[in-house]
C-alpha cells in the first residue's frame, strides 16, 4: 500500500460541508481529554452542555443571542478572507461600532424609533468599516502588512474606548463605574420575544448573511472580490479596480464588525463598557473559517460556536469545570478546519503497490 | 526639558529600558527565527502565554527556577512542532494556523491554570528571580544599577541574541536556514531537506518566545494573570520587520522600545494628569503601527516567507 495525494480542482459542497461538521465534532471529542483532566465526565459534560445551549427556550434565546454578534463578525471576515484581506481587527471594529452607536444615539438626535435606529446601525457600520479602510489604505500606500496592524489597533481601540468611559462619556449616574452614558429608549433595538434577551440583532444578521450571499454570487462586486481574491494579478490584469475592490471590502467587512457593536450596545447592554465584547471580534475569525467563508455557513458556524459558549458556561456552573473549556474547542475547531483544507485541495489515494517480476 | 534629562539622568530609567525589552528581545529574536526559515509565526502570542503560564506553574509545583525555564521553552516548541506540522509538512495557511496556535495555547494556558488552582482568589506568588551581583560591574556608580543589576534571563536574552547572530552567519547552518527563507529550491539542490529546516526553525524560534513569557511570571513579576502578555507577541511580529530581519537591528529595535516606554511610564508620573493615562498606554501600539509603516517600503522579507514548499517542486 501506498499513500499518493492528488490534488483536486474543486471541492464538491457536500465535502466543504462535511470537513466542517468533522472539525466541530472532532473539536468537541478532543476536549473530553481537558475535562477528563479537570475530573468531569466528558458525557455529563457534553449533556450538560447540550442542554445549556438548547434546553430550553431561554437555553435557546441566550444561545441565539449569543449568536448575533458572531454572525456579523464572522461575515466581518468571511467578505474579507475572501478578498485576502487578512482583516484580523474585527475586535476594535466592533468597539468602534458600539461607540459610534452611543455618540449618535446617548440623546444628540432626538428621533422617533424608526429612523433612530436605522441611523444608529449606519453611525456603527460606517465607524467600524471607517476602521478598516485605513489599515487598507495604509497597505495600499505604504505596503505596511494589514494583519499586524488590524492587531495591534485592537489594543488601541479598547484603550480608547476606557478613556472615553473613563472621560468625556462616563455615565455620572453609574456609581462609579467605568460605563458610558446609557442610549436613549428610542435607539434601542427592541426584543424579538418577551422575557427573553434575543433582539432585533439578530434579523439585522441573518439579512446581513443573504445580502452578502446575493452579493458574492449575483453582483459585479461578487465577482471582482473573488476574483481579487483568487488572483491579485489575474484580476488587475482583466481590468479590475483592484485597489478600489479592496477598499469597498474593508468597508463592508469592518463595518459588519461595527454593526456586531451596535447590536451589544442597543440590543443587549444599553450602554457601552470595556467588556461589552468576550472577544466577538477573535470568534469571528473561527466562524469565517468553520464557515468556509460562505455567507449562510457563517450564520449556521456562528449558532455552533455560540452554543459552544453558552453550554459550556451552564456546563461549567453545574461541574465546577472552568469554562475556557469553550475557548479550547474554538481553538481547536479552526485548527480542525484547517487541517480539513487540507482535504479539500488534495484527493489522498491508497494504492496497492505493483509487485514487480 | 529639566524633567527630560531628570529621567535620561537617572540609572533606575536605564535599567527599567533593558527589563522592559527584555521579554521583546526574546520574542523579536523567536519570530526573526521562523521568519528568515520562510514561516511566519502568528502563534507569538498565545506562545507567549503558554511559556509565561507554563514556567511559573512547574516552578509554583516545585521546579525550581531553571527548571521552571526549561518547561517554559519545552511549551514553546510543543506549539511550535503544532504549528511547523500543520504549516510545513501540510503546507496550510500560516495565518490561519498562528491566529489558531495563539487562541490554543491561550485556551490551553487559562484552562490550566483554572483547573490547577480553582479556589484561589489572588494569584499565587513563587521566588521569581532575582537581580544578578556581578562582581565588580555591578557595583560601578551609575552604570552598575544602570545596566548590571539585571535578573539571569535578561543576560540569557543578550546570550541568546549573540548566539543567533553567530549561527546565522558564521555557521552553514545558519546559511541554510537563511536560504530556506530566501530560496529553498536551492538548499534542497545542496541536498538538504527544506521540511527539516524550516520545522527545525519554528520549533527553536517558538521556544525562544516562549522564554519571553517565562520572563514575565518569573522575572518581572511572581505569579501569573489572565491578559497580562497584553500584545507583546505582536508587537514583536513589528520588531522582526522593523529589525529588517537581523539579530542586531531586533535588539537596538527592542531596546528602544523599552527606554521608550519606560520614558512614558516616568514622564506620565511626572508631569501627572495633562492627559489620560490611556493615552501613553496606547503609545506602544501605536508606535509598532508607525515603525512599521516607516519601513514597509524599504522592507526587504524573506523572499519565501509564507511560501508552503513540497518536495522535488519546480519553479
Amino acid at each position: 500500500m501506498s499513500l499518493r495525494l492528488e490534488p483536486r480542482d474543486n471541492a464538491s459542497v457536500g465535502l466543504k460541508l462535511g470537513v466542517s461538521l468533522a472539525a466541530g465534532l472532532i473539536a468537541l471529542l478532543l476536549v473530553a481529554i481537558p475535562v477528563l483532566f479537570a475530573g468531569g465526565s466528558p458525557l455529563n459534560a457534553y449533556g450538560l452542555m447540550l442542554q445549556g445551549a438548547f434546553g430550553s427556550m431561554f437555553a435557546l434565546s441566550e444561545t441565539l443571542n449569543r449568536a448575533t454578534p458572531l454572525i456579523l463578525t464572522g461575515l466581518a471576515c468571511a467578505v474579507a478572507f475572501r478578498a485576502k484581506l487578512w482583516n484580523i481587527g474585527a475586535e476594535g471594529q466592533l468597539y468602534i461600532g458600539a461607540l459610534a452607536a452611543v455618540c449618535v444615539g446617548s440623546g444628540l438626535l432626538q428621533l422617533p424609533p424608526a429612523l433612530m435606529i436605522p441611523t444608529v446601525m449606519i453611525a456603527g457600520f460606517l465607524a467600524g468599516g471607517l476602521m478598516m479602510v485605513i489599515p487598507t489604505i495604509i497597505k495600499q500606500r505604504f505596503g505596511a502588512d494589514e494583519v499586524v496592524i488590524t492587531l495591534l489597533l485592537n489594543f488601541v481601540v479598547i484603550l480608547f474606548i476606557q478613556m472615553l468611559i473613563e472621560g468625556v462619556l462616563k455615565d455620572p449616574m453609574a456609581l462609579g463605574w467605568p460605563q458610558s452614558v446609557p442610549l436613549i429608549a428610542e435607539a434601542k433595538l427592541p426584543k424579538l420575544l418577551p422575557r427573553l434577551r434575543m433582539h432585533w440583532g439578530l434579523i439585522v444578521g441573518l439579512v446581513a448573511a443573504l445580502i452578502l450571499w446575493l452579493m458574492v454570487r449575483k453582483t459585479v462586486l461578487g465577482f471582482e472580490i473573488r476574483a481579487v481574491g483568487e488572483n491579485k494579478a489575474a484580476a488587475r490584469f482583466a481590468g479590475i479596480p483592484v485597489d478600489a475592490t479592496m477598499l469597498k471590502v474593508a468597508l463592508i467587512s469592518g463595518g459588519l464588525a461595527g454593526l456586531a457593536g451596535v447590536g451589544e450596545v442597543a440590543g443587549v447592554k444599553g450602554y457601552l463598557s470595556s467588556d461589552l465584547s468576550p472577544g466577538f471580534g477573535y470568534s469571528g475569525i473561527v466562524v469565517a473559517m468553520l464557515a468556509g467563508l460562505s455567507p449562510i455557513g457563517t450564520v449556521i458556524a456562528a449558532v455552533f460556536v455560540a452554543a459552544v459558549f453558552v453550554g459550556a458556561d451552564s456546563m461549567s456552573r453545574a461541574t465546577g469545570i472552568s469554562s475556557y473549556i469553550a475557548d479550547l474547542v474554538v481553538a481547536l475547531s479552526l485548527l480542525c478546519v484547517l487541517v480539513g483544507s487540507f482535504f479539500l485541495r488534495f484527493r489522498v489515494k491508497f494504492e496497492r503497490r505493483q509487485v514487480e517480476a | 526639558m529639566d524633567v527630560i534629562f531628570d529621567i535620561l539622568g537617572s540609572a533606575n530609567f536605564w535599567a527599567a529600558a533593558i527589563r522592559i525589552a527584555t521579554p521583546l528581545i526574546f520574542g523579536v529574536l523567536g519570530a526573526l527565527i521562523c521568519e528568515r526559515a520562510g514561516v511566519l509565526n502568528l502563534g507569538i502570542e498565545g506562545i507567549f502565554v503558554a511559556g509565561a503560564m507554563a514556567g511559573w506553574l512547574a516552578v509554583y509545583l516545585g521546579a525550581g527556577l531553571w527548571g521552571g525555564v526549561l518547561v517554559s521553552a519545552l511549551a514553546g516548541a510543543l506549539f511550535g512542532l503544532l504549528h511547523a506540522f500543520l504549516t510545513v509538512i501540510l503546507g496550510l495557511s500560516q495565518h490561519v494556523s498562528g491566529i489558531g496556535i495563539t487562541l490554543l495555547a491561550t485556551s490551553v494556558s487559562y484552562f490550566t491554570y483554572r483547573t490547577a488552582l480553582p479556589d484561589v482568589t489572588s494569584p499565587p506568588r513563587i521566588a521569581a528571580f532575582q537581580p544578578l551581583n556581578i562582581p565588580g560591574l555591578s557595583d560601578l556608580p551609575f552604570f552598575g544599577p544602570a545596566l548590571f543589576q539585571q535578573t539571569p534571563l535578561t543576560f540569557l536574552a543578550l546570550v541568546f541574541v549573540a548566539l543567533v547572530a553567530l549561527v546565522l552567519y558564521r555557521t552553514p547552518l545558519g546559511l541554510a536556514i537563511r536560504a530556506v527563507g530566501d530560496n529553498p529550491a536551492s538548499v534542497e539542490a545542496q541536498g538538504l531537506s527544506v521540511v527539516g529546516l524550516r520545522i527545525g526553525a519554528v520549533v527553536v524560534g517558538s521556544a525562544l518566545m516562549a522564554l519571553g513569557g517565562a520572563f514575565l511570571t518569573m522575572s518581572a513579576f511572581d505569579a501569573f494573570f489572565f491578559g497580562m502578555v497584553n500584545g507583546r507577541g505582536w508587537i514583536c511580529i513589528a520588531l522582526v520587520v522593523f529589525a529588517s530581519w537581523q539579530p542586531g537591528k531586533a535588539l537596538l529595535g527592542a531596546l528602544l522600545f523599552g527606554a521608550f516606554d519606560a520614558f512614558q511610564i516616568r514622564l506620565q508620573a511626572q508631569i501627572g494628569q495633562v492627559v489620560p493615562g490611556q493615552v501613553f498606554l496606547m503609545l506602544p501600539y501605536l508606535l509598532s503601527i508607525v515603525a512599521l509603516i516607516l519601513v514597509a517600503r524599504r522592507a526587504d522579507y524573506p523572499r519565501a516567507l509564507l511560501q508552503p514548499w513540497t518536495k522535488g517542486q519546480r519553479h
